[in-house]
């Protein structure tokens, strides 16, 4: 049996992306041609690029079922729809908007971008990584499964009891909600454990907490969030589920249970919700802003500090969703109080990029567009929050259209825009290739303007009375010409979706060369070629500052990061792990081979839910055991990947 | 049927200020929309309590606007100011620097932003005391009960002989609070008729109150305003607020038992109605309990069929009685392949209902 040396000291190397460590680190870490290598692989650039393309195609398919919404209610007394289908398309469209698309994009862009900025070879559990994506993936297909036999859910995301309950929901369309989410809140769970662990452990020497691009604090915040809440609800969800088909009472009303705790468990976990699908973004344009307008971040510090406090306060906002279901008036005024504070956080994040504009050379490409757009978005979507707080005027405005042109400034403007901008950065990172500036303008205005068309005069729709998620409308309440107006808006923004999709299938093949860095952005991405190779790194780098690639021009800080010459790590697939605040190398850390095994666990996992969801008991039970093996499999310890010397070992 | 909403004279050019700058304010495209008449509008409120929060609303709308007016010009202004003249294509010709104090901006908004929070912070903790209680005892007290899709009214006395059931339309006196005890028969629903009423929700297990006040007569819409399934767009209500005379004389022809038949076509359609309506429905007077739909008695006093989604009419209720899945899919009153002269039977009964 090979003897593994365990406590080696690292070996220092100059190495280019041409040298011949380079050429080994490449072998080492490779992913196998052919289709078991594509399904086995653990390269978070593979699996950030899956994330994306999955969490876009959701996007498409919720704003189809947009699109199916806004034509039936382009004017009154429309007949497309049905109102069972009616309802379950808004259902599924906020399902799918909210938990498939805004958090797993966000989780594509981190888990792609997380070792590339933060300078090491992979995520910290690069399996569980996969097994995320799959985890992810399945538990999306789990739910649209629902629509082959029409029992999609239909109580809408917010799912409240008793209507999702069997006496007056007995087809199995809320099952198919309930135990979805709790397959996905294994994987957003997971990946978040990922994210937390990578960032304390994984980042290159030298960058201390001050250093880290806050896309990546973004993340980890939202990620301590998700650990945090998501569990939390997946135990809601599974109590509604024995609610359902167990006759149990903690929702029930008929056994003396109380409808208003799920309200309380759901809001709970899908306040922070909001945010978790945001604060990321704003990372994005935190980090990216900068670039185009050739200055670091105003308030670097600030922003970090709002990002926390924003993700802290998020927690204690919850009720603000229940003004009007007879609390208290102190429980009301202190949620009251508590949902206009939370404001202050995101005003500083406001002014950081604002001040960053004034202070900077905007140069207006496709992403600057995008990213100044959001922010005017973001205020818009701030501030109809803020009104929503005051608890009199929600009472009036809750459950009105105001609410929904609210969620939709928050979840397009702060998470969509973001989004597109950040795939204009990235996207030659990813491809090798740039994104035509001309088509992404035309498809920046086209959303821009399809966007406020639709969601703008919304606020009126909802100031004029209109109630949510009723699938028509009598004539003369004042909504016709509104209604209209947005779902001709509807129809703009998806054409310029469709401009920014033509521009991904042109560029990708026809975009001029990218180069390592075609915006000449400061943080350590940039400095790998375009498209990355599978190591990142052919030496881990070690950082000096904030911006290691502009930092000859900004003069900042004493030393100076060492970018080619570093610890090379080639014995095997290999990580440095460093300590937490100061980013002091501490640990070389073994990372595992690519492997089946998360995506068997996957498959049996699934089938598992499946048996629950169609009442084979012991076909989930079975599978439930399969699940067990697997997870041994997976788990089994190998030798190779050893990274602590056994006593005997001496 | 139409909404009449009172306009007093005087309030006329500062409702119209108030509609312009509404419709600037949310889209120049609205303009048009934003004089039209909303029945469930609630910017402009027509009982004290109501009023109280439609000038919280405005006040936060305002200010709410001048932020996004402040902040977007910031931004595009900024943007045009320092503009680049690198190509897109070409950014590091625009060389990087740190140039400029750009803290203090953040110092600046971030204290101008606390202190515009603050204020409406306190505007609405004042709204949230003015509005806790009425200023009198509550003269009127209804329970309100939510059904899948309609609402059941009980206007409830000290004097049990006065109590009574309706549905679907509320009556009350004007400038008089009125104390509003909500439950739900089935699932969550929403009370709601934003005149006069700010939301309240029907919970099971729960009995939430709350009360409003209208000070103006007319006839205002109410709408379920929480999910509540396949009809939840069609589960209105009206209310009407009508002098103290009026609503008394209203309250007492509602307590009178429904007239016994004397005419020969009329025993025979009573018949007919308490055959195929009575099971459902309720008329006092006569053996008609059913529960499971709204009370009749005294339909035709109704303005609305079917909670507020016809008018009350002999065309519309025949439609409605004839095929009731048609105008309400999934609704809970079946299709009852009722036959032509029952249907004409049915109806003749109820227009005596009066």
């Amino acid at each position: 049996m090979a003897v593994i040396d365990y406590d080696r000291a690292p070996e220092f190397a100059t190495a280019g992306y041409d040298s011949p460590a380079a050429s080994r680190l490449h072998a080492l870490w490779e992913t196998k041609p052919g289709l078991i290598g594509w399904l086995s692989t653990v390269d978070h650039k593979e699996l950030g690029v899956r994330y994306l393309v999955t969490a876009f195609a959701f996007l498409l398919l919720g704003g189809l079922e947009a699109l199916v919404m806004r034509l039936q209610l382009a004017q009154p007394n429309e007949h497309l729809l049905t109102p069972e289908q009616y309802n379950q398309i808004f259902s599924m469209h906020g399902i799918t908007m909210i938990f498939l698309y805004a958090q797993p994009i966000l989780s594509g862009f981190s888990i792609y971008l997380f070792p590339l900025i933060l300078g090491t070879r992979d995520m910290a559990f690069p399996r569980l990584n996969a097994f995320s994506y799959w985890a992810y993936l399945a538990a999306g297909l789990f739910m649209y499964a629902s629509f082959l036999i029409g029992a999609a859910p239909n109580d809408g995301w917010f799912n409240y009891a008793p209507y999702a309950l069997k006496q007056f929901n007995p087809n199995p369309n809320m099952d198919f909600y309930a135990l979805g989410m709790i397959l996905l809140g294994v994987s957003t769970t997971a990946g978040a454990a990922n994210f937390l662990v990578t960032f304390l452990r994984l980042r290159a020497p030298g960058m201390s907490i001050n250093r880290v691009p806050i896309l990546a604090w973004g993340t980890t915040t939202t990620s301590v969030g998700i650990l945090l809440s998501v569990p939390a609800v997946s135990l809601a969800f599974f109590l509604l589920w024995l609610d359902r088909q167990f006759g149990t009472h903690f929702y029930n009303p008929d056994g003396q249970g109380q409808p208003l705790l799920w309200q309380h468990l759901f809001w709970m976990f899908a306040h922070p919700w909001v945010y978790i699908i945001v604060l990321p973004a704003m990372g994005i344009v935190s980090d990216a802003l900068p670039i185009f307008c050739r200055r670091p971040l105003v308030g670097y510090t600030v922003v970090v500090l709002a990002t926390i406090a924003t993700m802290v306060l998020g927690f204690g906002v919850w009720l603000h969703h229940m003004f009007a279901t007879g609390l208290p008036f102190l429980a009301l005024s202190f949620f009251s109080g508590a949902s206009f504070i939370i404001t202050v956080p995101s005003a500083v994040a406001v002014f950081a990029w604002i001040a960053t504009i004034w202070t900077g050379r905007p140069v207006f490409t496709t992403a600057f567009l995008y990213f100044a757009g959001f922010v005017s978005m973001f205020v818009i979507g701030g501030v109809s929050g803020v009104m929503t707080a005051a608890v009199p005027a929600d009472r009036q405005l809750t459950d009105t259209y105001f609410v929904v042109a609210h969620i939709h400034y928050v979840l397009i403007g702060i998470n969509l825009f973001p989004v597109l901008g950040g795939l204009h950065v990235w996207f030659p990172k990813m491809t090798g290739r740039m994104l035509s500036e001309r088509l992404g303008r035309w498809s920046f205005w086209t959303v821009f303007a399809g966007f406020n068309m639709a969601f703008l005069p919304m606020h009126w729709t909802g100031l004029a009375g209109m109630p949510r998620r009723i699938y028509t409308y009598p004539e003369g309440m004042g909504w016709d010409t509104v209604n209209l107006i947005t779902t001709i808006g509807a129809f703009v923004l998806a054409a310029g979706i469709l401009i920014f999709l033509a521009n991904i299938a042109l560029s990708r093949r026809n975009g001029r060369f990218a180069g390592p860095n075609p915006w000449d952005g400061p943080t350590l991405e940039w400095s790998t070629p375009s498209p990355p190779p599978p190591y990142n790194f052919p030496v881990i780098p070690a950082v000096a500052s904030r911006h290691p690639l502009w930092e000859d021009r900004l003069d900042e800080g004493l030393g100076r990061s060492s970018i080619r010459r570093g610890v090379v790590l080639d014995h095997g697939k290999e990580a440095l792990a460093t300590s937490t605040l100061d980013g002091e190398p501490d640990a070389i850390l073994k990372m595992p081979e690519d492997s089946l095994s998360p995506l068997v666990a996957t498959i049996v996992m699934t089938a598992a839910f499946a048996g629950l969801l169609l009442h084979w008991w012991m076909f989930a039970g079975a599978y439930a055991a399969l699940l067990l093996a697997a997870t041994i499999v997976w788990l089994w310890p190998e030798r190779e990947l050893g990274q602590r010397a056994e006593a005997s070992h001496g | 049927m139409t909404w009449s909403r009172p306009v007093p004279n005087q309030r006329r050019r500062s409702r119209q200020l108030k509609a312009w700058i509404a419709a600037l304010a949310v889209s120049a495209l609205c303009a048009s929309a934003a004089s039209a008449e909303t029945p469930l509008g609630y910017l402009e409120g027509f009982g004290v309590k109501t009023r109280e929060i439609a000038h919280l609303t405005w006040a936060l709308l305002i200010l709410s606007i001048a932020v996004v007016v402040i902040t977007s010009a910031l931004v595009v202004i900024g943007a045009l100011v320092r503009r680049s003249r690198a190509p897109a294509g070409n950014i590091e010709q625009e060389p990087v620097s740190r140039s400029g104090r750009g803290v203090a901006w953040i110092t600046i908004g971030v204290t101008v932003s606390t202190v515009a929070l603050i204020g409406s912070m306190a505007w609405t903790a004042y709204t949230m005391a003015a509005i806790r209680a009425p200023s009198q005892d509550p003269a009127v007290t209804i329970e309100v009960i939510g059904h899948q899709w309609w609402w059941q009214v009980r206007y409830l006395s000290d004097d049990p002989s006065r109590v009574f059931d309706t549905a679907n339309e509320i009556h009350v006196p004007v400038g008089k609070p009125v104390r509003v005890r909500v439950k739900t028969a089935d699932v969550i629903h929403s009370f709601w008729v934003p005149a006069v009423s700010d939301k309240i929700d029907l919970i099971p297990n729960q009995t939430n109150e709350t009360w409003f006040q209208a000070d103006k007569a007319g006839i205002y819409r109410g709408q379920c305003s929480e999910y509540c399934g396949k009809q939840h767009a069609h589960m209105g209500m009206v209310l009407v607020a009508e002098d103290e005379a009026n609503f008394k004389a209203w309250w007492d022809a509602q307590l009178k038992p429904a007239a016994e038949p004397e005419k020969p076509e009329l025993v025979r359609a009573e018949g007919v109605f308490l055959q195929r309506c009575g099971a459902c429905h309720g008329v006092r007077g006569t053996s008609a309990g059913g529960r499971f739909g709204p009370d009749l008695s005294h339909l035709m006093s109704r303005r609305t069929i079917a909670a507020a989604t016809l008018p009350n009419d002999p065309g519309h209720l025949s439609g409605w009685i004839a095929d009731p899945q048609h105008v309400k899919p999934g609704s809970l009153m079946p299709n009852l392949d009722i036959s032509g002269p029952e249907l004409a039977s049915v109806r003749t009964y109820l227009a005596t209902l009066n």
